[in-house]
């Protein structure tokens, strides 16, 4: 509740700098070691908005799977099943570069009047 | 319709105020750890042994979080170190922002050590940086082993891994070896101690790994500051 809340008050704060617009949709990256539950994380968003200006804001995760860097080849990959080992030398010396991301990506805006779809107005 | 790029992380704020903390406890030299478990996993009990066996002019403060009551605060005052309880009323971990508001009227440069005991949960604590050098995950041995595999971030995240309760092991069916390995699976090189806070077996490895933390955080400070 707290992270959709931030992702919630992130969006506000953003639409404060594109007047005559109003949000459509925010885009996260979720690293799959973030320890966030997709469902949940959705849930609270919905109910956060339920009712307000920001309704029907979509909300779009992007999942980041956890990925290594090998300390000997260099060599980038993902991981599956901690499996940590360098698909291209064998290694073991692999470090995590990303898979733990929490973060906003991007927000759609769309200005008042534009929609087709006519669910916002000026009023 | 326009796509604005946001790139800035979601909890960009409290991890403002989380790095506002870390520099002020790294220019006063204070070792700041975040304890994180399940609800019951023992992280009250193994801070009652510790604030017990630390000699009484350690500078040493605790913070506990819980989502009601007094109750941990109570037990661990006793010690007679500097201990005061944080109640969200409802969020189920601690956030920056309370630990800056619990500290402000301490002196943060009259501590050495602060200890920080999170609100039982694996899920949310993991996502909120408090300003810790390190975060410490205690699993008991009445969970299960998989435990480390089902929330990883938590045990990806912390430094050292305390096996709790292990005076249990003779009654339940915990294979304390496959808990450490799902957790070095998900954390290569973790390290890990093994205590029961009723016997007091392994406790001397938790404190001797305090002490360490203790030693290296004056080393770096030191360093840092000259």
């Amino acid at each position: 509740m707290g992270i959709a809340n931030s992702v919630v008050e992130a969006v506000r704060t953003e639409m404060g700098r594109h007047p005559g617009t109003y949000p459509c949709r925010v885009g996260l990256r979720v690293g799959e070691m973030a320890a966030i539950d997709e469902d949940a994380l959705r849930f609270c968003f919905e109910a956060i908005i339920h009712q307000t200006d920001l309704e029907p804001l979509e909300l779009g995760i992007e999942v980041c799977p956890r990925r290594h860097r090998c300390e000997g080849c260099g060599r980038e990959f993902v991981v599956r099943d901690y499996d940590f080992c360098c698909p291209q030398c064998a290694s073991l010396e692999t470090t995590c570069i990303s898979g733990d991301e929490l973060e906003l990506a991007y927000l759609e805006v769309e200005e008042y009047g534009a929609s087709t779809a006519g669910t916002k107005s000026t009023q | 319709m326009e796509r604005v790029p946001l790139e800035r992380k979601v909890l960009n704020e409290n991890d403002r105020i989380a790095a506002d903390l870390r520099a002020r406890f790294q220019e006063t030299g204070t070792l700041c750890l975040n304890l994180i478990s399940s609800p019951g996993s023992g992280k009250t009990s193994l801070l009652e042994r510790t604030l017990e066996i630390l000699p009484q002019e350690d500078r040493v403060a605790v913070l506990t979080g819980d989502i009601q009551t007094e109750n941990d605060a109570n037990r661990l005052k006793r010690f007679h170190f500097p201990v005061k309880q944080i109640t969200t009323g409802g969020t189920c971990h601690l956030d920056a922002r309370m630990i800056e508001r619990h500290l402000a009227d301490w002196n943060i440069g009259d501590l050495d050590l602060l200890l920080i005991e999170n609100v039982g949960n694996l899920v949310c604590p993991a996502s909120y940086d408090l300003g810790e050098a390190a975060k410490i995950v205690v699993l008991s041995v009445t969970e299960g082993e998989d435990k480390p595999l089902k929330y990883p971030s938590i045990f990806f995240k912390s430094d050292l891994l305390v096996l709790s309760k292990i005076d249990l092991l003779p009654y339940v069916p915990f294979d304390i070896n496959a808990a450490a390995d799902n957790a070095r699976k998900v954390h290569p090189g973790m390290e890990i101690v093994r205590v029961s806070c009723l016997t007091g077996n392994g406790l001397d490895e938790w404190m001797t790994w305090l002490e360490q933390r203790r030693g290296a955080h004056k080393w770096l400070v030191r360093e840092t500051v000259s």
